[in-house]
């Protein structure tokens, strides 16, 4: 048993899509220990969806090992076993949102739980009820706004009561209000967590590490020096090394 | 395009359970549908009308509901009277229009008016997502009842898809016309929303994976039968049967 048992843990994982040569992701490492916040911040295309995918077992590397909850995935059974423990949010939340009301859709994940109907329902409130979405609880999920639906998205993750959250690109398209409700509810929640983001104040707010990818790698804190320029530069506003 | 403006009214019809109003539904159309004696067709007809009374729609969102299907009719008493053998009632050179054929037609009319009326009061006062809803309860082929769902939760969204692909096209100086290039340009479009339809359909099953779907969807119960559902189930059943023993066994009031 190890002191900070890790949640989860990458070791020299190689991926590639069919059909291409390309390794999106190259000999990576990566561990999230218990109480973790890691911010990822890297270029579009450099497979940090890719790298929650492998994660979750939704892509299948061709190389490394991965370890969730301190136990090592080997088949897709294993994934099964624990995925509903770590919680993704989709980089777009209408891929997530499928079920007719928004109470409905935080439902799904504790009925398939095997929760009865009952604690389904009165988990998914309280946690609607969490994230202040009371007033939109019967709303048909594919007339909300953008921010309501990322926020519901939130929602469906949060009402597994997983023990990591994997974000991606959780502001992207949401107005300042929607971002500081997001950056309340994330700063309050005792769980641990890897967000990907361009924005790097968010990042800032939720996240105590940050990390970034290049050739398919995850590069750390001690590699990264993270900084925001005023000046023109060429690699913009994400981070990188000098 | 998909509305459903009707189902957020308030009357006696939408505060049945939506398995009642299937039910309710489908007895009385085939009801309909099985029956061939005008007196009957009509009283189905005064049902159907009461039914869609009691939901409070106007009758202009009734006519917006039957105008498709009166297309139909109209090209129905154009050809039928004219195709039918059988008695002659009017004939002008070699037109000739048979009674059969003018009875049938009637008949069609009464009959597609009824249950569209009875349709409309009934399961059009539902939004889809209740549909599916009740269809789930009535152990309706679960398959079916989710690509039901499935479609309308994400017509939408390729609507968009296809809106964002438009715009950019016409961004970059495209302005549809009937030439090749205007075809091409519109098989393309249709080439890429179909990719992009597919990859999103798997982004979905993987959000549903990653909320540990197995294959078997469950829902919460969201309404409950109450006695006035089951009166209303049965009085249209027994409405229903008692009709079509009248047809059945020719009783005549
Ligand atoms: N389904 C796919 N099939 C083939 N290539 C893909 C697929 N998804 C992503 N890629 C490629 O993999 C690379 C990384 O993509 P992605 O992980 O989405 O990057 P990011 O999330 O960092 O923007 C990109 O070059 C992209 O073109
Ligand atoms: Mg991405």
């Amino acid at each position: 048993m190890n002191a900070t048992p890790c949640i989860i843990k990458l070791s020299h994982i190689s991926f590639a899509y069919p059909g291409s040569d390309v390794d999106v992701l190259n000999n990576l490492d990566l561990t999230l220990c218990q109480g973790e916040k890691i911010g990822l911040i890297a270029p579009n295309g450099s497979g940090k969806t890719t790298l929650f995918h492998t994660i979750m077992g939704l892509s299948q590397p061709r190389q490394g090992t991965i370890e969730l909850l301190g136990k090592p995935m080997r088949t897709p059974k294993d994934f099964e076993a624990i995925r509903t423990q770590i919680g993704l949010l989709f980089q777009d939340a209408d891929d997530q949102l499928f079920c007719p009301t928004v109470l409905d859709d935080v439902a799904f994940g504790p009925l398939n739980l095997g929760f009865s109907k009952e604690e389904a329902k009165n988990t998914a409130l309280e946690t609607i009820h969490e994230l202040g979405l009371s007033g939109i609880r019967d709303s048909v999920t594919h007339r909300l706004s953008g921010g309501q639906k990322r926020l519901v998205a939130l929602a469906a993750v949060l009402a597994m009561r997983p023990k990591a959250l994997l974000l991606d690109e959780p502001t992207a398209g949401l107005d300042m209000d929607v971002k500081e409700t997001l950056i309340n509810i994330l700063n309050s929640l005792d769980i641990s967590m890897m967000i990907i983001s361009h924005e790097f104040d968010f990042i800032h707010e939720v996240t105590h590490k940050i990390y970034s990818m290049e050739n398919g790698k995850i590069l750390t804190d001690e590699e990264v020096h993270v900084h925001q320029h005023e000046h023109v530069h060429r690699h913009g506003r994400h981070p990188h090394k000098h | 395009m998909l509305d459903e403006s009707l189902a957020y009214k308030v009357s006696a019809v939408h505060r049945l359970e939506p398995r009642a109003r299937i039910i309710a539904s489908m007895f009385l159309s085939f009801g309909t549908a099985l029956s061939h004696r005008f007196d009957i067709l009509g009283l189905y007809f005064i049902v159907s009308a009461a039914l869609v009374f009691t939901a409070s729609l106007s009758w202009h969102e009734v006519w917006g509901r039957l105008k498709p299907l009166l297309w139909f009719v109209v090209m129905i008493w154009i050809f039928l009277p004219l195709s039918f053998e059988g008695e002659i009632i009017w004939q002008y050179g070699w037109v000739k229009v048979s009674f059969a054929g003018v009875r049938l037609c009637m008949e069609i009319t009464l009959k597609s008016v009824t249950i569209l009326l009875v349709f409309t009061a009934l399961v059009a006062t539902m939004t889809v997502a209740t549909i599916g809803y009740g269809l789930h309860r009535l152990n309706f082929p679960e398959k079916l009842t989710f690509l039901l769902l499935m479609t309308y939760r994400y017509i939408y969204v390729i609507r968009d898809e296809y809106h964002r692909l438009l715009r950019a096209a016409r961004f970059r100086g495209f302005v549809p016309k009937t030439n090749l290039h205007s075809y091409r340009t519109f098989a393309y479009l249709a080439g890429m929303l179909f990719v992009r339809a597919s990859f999103r359909a798997q982004r979905v099953y993987r959000a549903m994976v990653c909320r540990g779907f197995r294959g078997r969807f469950r829902t919460l119960d969201v309404y409950r039968l109450n006695g006035i559902d089951y009166l209303f189930i049965i009085l249209c059943t027994l409405c229903a049967g008692i009709l079509l023993l009248f047809e059945y066994y020719r009783i005549f009031l």
